[in-house]
């Protein structure tokens, strides 16, 4: 008999190696997540993914599935956790969702208001950043990066190119761009990288195309992310 | 302090030294910020270019820890230790002298290049300080006379080498010995064990013995070596943790000083265990005056082939040891962190499984273990189990070695049997009149009076050996507001949680400390705290909010008297927030003020 593991009363089937979020996802069970894409190395850096494993929290993207264990959720408490999770995303960078061109298409704010999120009621830290436009094509808003990595790893992984670093430490981490001047435009980035298509968040947004999809028919305008998914997955059908 | 030599030919000559491998481009950093006093665009092109490396992972390792600097620091480098217990003997207002003495701001560097003054995290002088570090050479005892002398000795540009030899002088300070330290250990006698009791046979002896990790986590060290033994590869590796980063403690300082040939014993009889050829000892920066004692100490056991191929005549047994330094992480005594930056890396704790013993070091078995543990295992080795479980309890066999520090008459180094209570080690150190004893450091318990019958072990108190005394003058709150602000500095900023987390606490407590909070603020501070427990990457962040989950919990009183009867209270000064409006308009009249803050 196959190995399974229960999450909220659902039997999950899993293959030996696969993480919780794995199996989660394979069987449509969707669990929050900022850092995880199933296309790349698991990360577990935003910790939104927190389940309890028989009792004990982990992130699902990091933590192997068990034979038999009881995985929780959609509990009140790991939801409100998130919340707080969320608010801490929000309040740590200067996000303005109405001003932003991800807005509808931003898989923080669909996560938020899948978890119930209404304001950011914490301390804003209000950071002052920059916007590297120094790319043709593409545009840096460092305001809206929530440190998730994934441009790190698809430029690393994937385009074998190292166009991005992470550098500084604790609340002063930041993302940095590998060129001598530190711009983007000096980089060897382009705009067909797979780094250039797999932001979550309004932080790398492609150039010369401003709201060609009206608010309101945006992706996560129309259905929530538990049912739509991540919006780098569906970023060609999206986005064309 | 001069130096004539280009950074291309320094850099070069570092980068050969270090056989151009990747893996050691920390060192390699550390090399060039000690020699031109910061790591210049020039070197980062150089090193880039010589180890194929991303210019932007390079200036990332830079980025990340607390010495390397891409801006050129003064040619002294001052920084004064900032642990409480430092600041109640008085570093903060000898920071203030000695900036006004040379004319620096802390923080800052000086516009003449020759100095730079600033705060560090603890630098392990715990019981001989206020300590500082001048270019990562520890001073000692600080007082308004020696920083007068310190300051002379700067506008005067006096080599370091120099210096009157007293002001670097670190006491041992060892206040009560028992299993460990009243022992001899001969030379070559575990290593022997091994060699001629086999590997087999030590494991047995140690699982008896019931030794567990000294650093404070507690694992079992026999497990842990034969995870590593079992482990299939072909090179396996031991890492001595000696980045005792912990606030408060300092007994690894002394056993390095005083009994670093115990601790080489240990790592070597690993190393014949689980069949390992290489090894480490992480030093943490703020330990560089040990280094060239431990270079020759590993020389001395080299020349008597306790260390190198074929240790005591015996084929096939080969390994050393190399010294690596830490660049001022506190995370890098978390262990999966401490290979990271081993391998020249950000120092960020790893994703586990896989557990180091199983892939660690360049993917190879590693065992890490804190110096405490390896000396232990080196004794027991020689002396058997029977032996080492004369001391201590059931669960906590054999004796600690206890940093005391803070309010007491014989701050030190104290080696008790496990299961020693509070009471007994204060009264030990005399200590009087105390309101308090922080123990395992800021991440470990405020404990009061009324549970001074509790034990150090591993089933009560469990500690990786620091005990901060505060006596009843104290303020708690400022203890707590120092600990949260060390959380803020050394958070490595990988995960959510403890990245915002700890700085929205520390928003928070200041907001406490000035007076303008509500026991609403207590609730979120426990709200946030309590998510950075469940939720965090690692350790640290699990651990970050104690300072104040504990002692809402168990000093309600310190906060009681600061809190205001309101609802609510905003939580920024509205005055302070037109500061930058001020600034613009260039007015400071009282219609630009808010009185109040606009409370």
């Amino acid at each position: 008999m196959s190995k399974h593991f229960v999450i909220d009363g659902q039997k999950i089937p899993f293959e030996e190696g696969e993480t919780v979020m794995d199996a989660a996802l394979a069987a449509g069970v969707y669990i929050p997540h900022l850092c995880h894409n199933p296309e790349f190395h698991p990360h577990g850096s935003c910790r939104l993914c927190i389940v309890t494993v028989n009792g004990r929290h982990a992130a699902a993207c990091i933590t192997p599935a068990a034979d038999n264990a009881v995985v929780e959720n959609n509990s009140d408490v790991l939801m409100a956790q998130r919340r707080t999770l969320l608010q801490m995303l929000f309040v740590e960078g200067n996000h303005q969702c109405p001003a932003c061109e991800k807005s509808g298409a931003c898989q923080l704010q669909a996560v938020a208001y899948y978890c119930g999120m209404l304001a950011p009621e914490l301390t804003h830290l209000y950071p002052v950043r920059d916007i590297d436009a120094s790319h043709p094509d593409v545009a840096i808003d460092f305001n809206r990066c929530i440190l998730c990595e994934l441009c790190v790893r698809a430029s690393r992984d994937v385009d074998g190119k190292d166009v991005f670093a992470i550098s500084g430490r604790g609340i002063g981490a930041h993302l940095a761009v590998n060129s001598k001047s530190g711009k983007l435009g000096d980089s060897l980035f382009d705009a067909g990288d797979k780094a250039a298509h797999v932001c979550p968040v309004g932080a790398i947004l492609q150039k010369h195309r401003g709201y060609d999809v009206p608010i309101g028919e945006r992706l996560y305008d129309l259905e929530p992310i538990s049912r739509v998914g991540d919006v780098a997955a569906l970023e060609e059908d999206y986005n064309g | 302090m001069t130096h004539q030599a280009s950074v291309e030919d320094v850099t070069a000559d570092l980068l050969r030294q270090w056989s151009h491998d990747p893996f050691n481009l920390l060192q390699i950093l550390i090399a060039v910020q000690q020699a031109f006093h910061h790591i210049s665009s020039a070197a980062v092109d150089l090193i880039a270019d010589k180890l194929s490396l991303p210019r932007a992972n390079i200036e990332g390792v830079i980025g990340f820890y607390s010495f390397l600097h891409t801006q050129p620091r003064g040619l002294y480098d001052l920084l004064m230790s900032d642990n409480i217990v430092d600041q109640m003997s008085g570093s903060r207002e000898l920071v203030g002298m000695l900036a006004q003495r040379l004319g620096v701001e802390p923080g800052t560097t000086r516009e003449d290049g020759v100095v730079s003054l600033g705060y560090t995290s603890c630098t392990g002088m715990g019981d001989q300080g206020p300590a500082a570090l001048v270019n990562n050479r520890t001073l000692t005892l600080l007082t308004p006379q020696r920083c007068e002398q310190i300051a002379k000795l700067i506008e005067k540009r006096m080599l370091l080498e120099e210096w009157p030899q007293e002001l670097f002088a670190v006491g041992e300070n060892i206040q009560r010995r028992d299993l460990l330290l009243d022992n001899d250990l001969q030379q070559g006698a575990a290593i022997d064990a091994v060699v001629s009791r086999g590997a087999e046979q030590v494991l047995s002896e140690l699982e008896a013995s019931g030794l567990r990790g000294r650093g404070g986590a507690g694992f079992r060290t026999a497990l842990k070596w034969r995870f590593c033994r079992d482990a299939s590869a072909d090179e396996r590796v031991v890492v001595c943790n000696a980045d005792e980063g912990e606030p408060g403690t300092f007994k690894d300082r002394v056993l390095l000083q005083a009994y670093a040939d115990r601790l080489f014993e240990g790592m070597t009889l690993c190393a014949g265990v689980i069949g390992a050829s290489q090894g480490f000892l992480y030093l943490r920066a703020e330990y560089l005056y040990l280094l060239k004692e431990l270079q020759q100490e590993l020389q001395r056991r080299r020349d008597a082939n306790l260390l190198g191929d074929s240790i005591l005549g015996q084929a096939g047994f080969d390994f050393d040891i190399e010294i690596h330094l830490g660049a001022g992480a506190y995370i890098c005594g978390e262990e999966s962190a401490l290979i990271e930056s081993l391998e020249g890396k950000r120092g960020i704790p790893r994703i586990r499984p896989p557990f180091p013993v199983t892939e660690g070091y360049r993917g190879r078995p590693t065992v890490v273990n804190n110096v405490e543990t390896l000396i232990a295992a080196a004794m027991i080795a020689v002396y058997g189990a029977e032996w080492f479980r004369s001391r201590g309890t059931p669960d906590s066999a054999g004796t600690k070695l206890l940093s005391i520090s803070g309010d007491c008459k014989r701050p030190g180094v104290y080696e008790y049997p496990y299961g020693v209570s509070l009471e007994t080690i204060l009264r030990g150190c005399g200590a009087e009149d105390v309101q308090a004893v922080q123990v395992a450091g800021p991440a470990g318990q405020c404990v009061p009076p009324s549970e001074f019958d509790r034990s150090i072990a591993f089933e009560d108190l469990s500690t990786g050996g620091s005990l901060m005394v505060f006596g009843e003058q104290r303020d708690l709150l400022n203890a707590v507001e120092n600990f949260t602000d060390f959380f803020v500095h050394e958070s490595c900023g990988f995960c959510t949680p403890c990245r915002v987390g700890t700085t929205l606490l520390q928003k928070r407590l200041h907001k406490v400390v000035g007076g303008h909070a509500t026991s609403e603020d207590l609730a979120v501070m426990s709200k946030i705290g309590s998510l950075m427990r469940e939720s965090s990457h690692c350790g640290l962040g699990m651990t970050a909010a104690n300072p104040i989950l504990g002692s809402i919990e168990k000093f309600p009183e310190i906060y009681e008297a600061q809190l205001k009867s309101t609802g609510f209270e905003p939580a920024f000064d509205l005055d302070a927030a037109l500061e930058e409006a001020r600034q613009i308009s260039g007015r400071d009249d009282a219609g630009a003020h808010i009185e109040g803050g606009g409370v």
